[in-house]
């Protein structure tokens, strides 16, 4: 299982391709279950960085826990969370987004 | 300090403008990322896990009040409070937008500060000896000769695309704290038989995933010749270098494939082309830069013995600050003073905004308006009157940066680690923080004594752990950090570079295994003079061997 990550141009915050555009937060991503599908996230993510919207594309691995996406790899969770050591900063300082992270 | 001239005024402007455009260009889609990217690192912009990050040069870490007050402006305004600072002497920020980094720029050069040069393939910002200056033991100032290396590498266009970044460091005392035997070029300012002053000139030390210790090409470089030989080292390294292989494109690479003596003819070979050329430094223009690092008036202030000594006796605490983060100056009435990045438990090298202002103001009350940043991730009063420091001191307790932890084992160098970095494989600042947090006890750190404890998140190994005496670099295996420990590193006039002390630790482990590296030291040294470097030199690595892993031996 895969989701589309990359970072804003603006302003670099990390975000996931979900519903049709970029979420600020992973935990509704839209997510790949097949290699058709990976492909597709791919074509989506060239394009939005084509268009400038976006940097630094990624496909990542997800599993769902309670009907939430989240990152495999300890890379992927801090960049959906925040810094481990500041929990006040980034995703997981507002509610919503901590509860999804 | 040094000040801006009308050159560097127009310089720095010209390039905010320049860089300003291209940002605009960019978020209006002008220009793609593949374009923009290398524009970017030419101005400190990278993309880290969360956001960008700024890195704004601090040139040879000296600082005033009125720049350290603006970093503290710059934390609160665009980015999330506080800053990072670094192992280069610089300072870091985690947050900001690029829509923001024109504003940021243009605020920083109202200041005399910019980020050129802060990454990319080029001649980074030079460091210098902390205490440049102050210092009982140096033989001169390093800062003018870092300045002059700062104009001459300043968008030079011979040497703007190396094939990979090149560092310098100098120091001016026998002591080396600037640790220059780790750097592209060392230079250590000293004075020959006749009392004239030049350089030692150190070639290829680096870290990363080939550590290197320098090597002295050249015992003695008269002053005037420095830019000569620099240029001839850096034309041979443009031109050899190797650039199919970034991780072989260091210098140190082509002076370890090439041997030393190799390496020295080509260099002394393309010196005697250019050292009687335009380069040779003219005497009236030294002694111009050197006049901007004239050293501030101080003035006798005998009062501070009977001062200091009275406030030993009335606080325990402002004793123990006084013997860990306070050292010798030149003037026997004054004193340089360290301002430990490193509370127990808190992020190495973070300050925020207000403390940032509040230093700011310390500095300007009691310091002659300067500051230091340390390359250990400190900042430095360098100039504070005897008599002033109880003074000094209570304003570091108010916000918090009174720890008395200079040189000790929770004085820890770190990299932002992943939890800020793209680069990096495992954590570095939690880990820094929980062995901060294990040695808590100021009595059982002196009891311990100097130790240098430095921590990487990845091979690159910005946090140093090639050269502490304690070493711990995470790496990723199977998906989880792993630790692998160094010992007997350093990056003193007797750098050496930590060997691996044996099979890696589980970030669960690795505070309990330096616990025992540490009751290990403890139970071996001959006395509380033998610092752990100079014990681990004598008995090398088989105690410690046996400490972590005999048990494991014996149950397998």
């Amino acid at each position: 299982m895969k989701v589309l990550t990359a970072n804003r141009l603006s302003d670099g915050i990390a975000v996931w391709y979900a519903d049709g555009g970029w979420a600020e937060t992973v935990g509704h991503a839209d997510i790949a279950h097949d290699k058709a599908a990976e492909d597709r996230l791919e074509g989506i993510g060239a394009a939005a960085a084509g268009n400038n919207e976006v940097v630094d594309v990624n496909l990542i691995d997800v599993i769902v826990t309670d009907g939430l996406v989240e990152p495999v790899r300890l890379r992927e969770k801090i960049r959906a969370a925040g810094p481990t050591i500041r929990t006040d900063l980034g995703k997981q300082a507002s509610p919503e987004a901590a509860r999804a992270a | 300090m040094y000040r801006y001239d009308e050159f560097d005024h127009d310089f720095v402007e010209a390039r905010v403008a320049e860089f300003s455009d291209q940002v605009q260009r960019r978020l209006a889609g002008e220009i793609t990322e593949d374009q923009f990217r290398p524009l970017r690192l030419m101005n400190g912009v990278y993309l880290q896990l969360h956001a960008y990050m700024l890195r704004i040069a601090v040139p040879y870490g000296t600082l005033n009040s009125r720049q350290l007050r603006m970093l503290g402006h710059i934390a609160r305004k665009y980015d999330k409070g506080y800053g990072h600072f670094t192992t280069r002497q610089n300072i870091q920020f985690n947050w900001p937008a690029l829509s923001d980094i024109p504003a940021i720029l243009a605020d920083l050069a109202s200041v005399e500060m910019h980020a050129i040069q802060t990454s990319g393939n080029c001649i980074r910002n030079v460091t210098a000896d902390h205490f440049a200056g102050a210092a009982a033991d140096e033989v001169a100032d390093p800062r003018p000769y870092a300045e002059i290396l700062r104009q001459w590498s300043s968008v030079h266009p011979e040497f703007s695309f190396l094939p990979r970044k090149f560092k310098i460091a100098v120091t001016g005392a026998e002591r080396d704290r600037a640790a220059i035997q780790t750097h592209d070029i060392g230079l250590h300012l000293k004075k020959n038989a006749a009392g004239e002053l030049g350089f030692a000139v150190y070639v290829g030390g680096g870290q990363g995933r080939t550590p290197m210790v320098a090597k002295k090409i050249r015992d003695f470089l008269p002053e005037a010749d420095l830019l000569s030989y620099c240029t001839a080292i850096l034309r041979v390294y443009n031109l050899y270098g190797r650039r199919d292989n970034k991780y072989k494109a260091r210098i140190k690479i082509l002076v370890h494939e090439t041997g030393v003596e190799e390496i020295t003819r080509q260099i002394e070979a393309e010196w005697q082309e250019l050292k009687d050329a335009e380069l040779k430094l003219p005497e009236a223009d030294i002694q111009a830069i050197n006049a901007y690092f004239a050293p501030p008036k101080l003035v006798d202030r005998p009062e501070g013995d009977a001062a200091v000594k009275q406030a030993r006796l009335d606080s325990k605490n402002f004793s123990e600050w006084l013997d860990q983060n306070v050292v010798t100056h030149r003037h026997p009435d004054y004193a340089a003073v360290t301002i430990s990045l490193k509370g127990i438990g808190e992020v190495p090298g973070d300050a925020t905004d207000s403390q940032m202002e509040a230093v700011a103001d310390i500095a300007e009350k009691y310091a002659f308006d300067e500051l230091r940043v340390s390359h250990e991730q400190n900042l430095i009063l360098p100039h504070v009157a005897r008599a002033d420091l109880k003074a000094v001191y209570d304003a570091l307790v108010e916000i918090s940066l009174a720890t008395a932890n200079s040189n000790l084992i929770s004085d820890i160098i770190s990299c932002p680690g992943l939890d800020y970095c793209a680069l990096a494989t495992a954590r570095s600042i939690p880990v820094a923080q929980e062995i901060s947090r294990r040695f808590a006890s100021l009595e059982r750190q002196r009891e311990i004594g100097e130790l240098k404890l430095k921590i990487s998140g990845c091979i690159n190994a910005c946090g140093h752990h090639h050269v502490g005496h304690i070493g711990i670099l995470g790496v990723e295996k199977k998906g989880s950090e792993l630790y692998q420990v160094t010992l007997g590193g350093s990056a003193d006039e007797n750098t050496s570079v930590g060997e691996i002390i044996g099979r890696g630790f589980s970030s669960e482990e690795i505070t309990d295994a330096i616990e025992q590296i540490v009751d290990t030291y403890l139970g071996l040294r001959l006395s509380p003079d033998e610092r752990f470097i100079d014990a681990y030199r004598r008995v090398g690595p088989a105690p410690f061997k046996e400490a972590l892993y005999a048990g494991e031996t014996k149950a397998a």
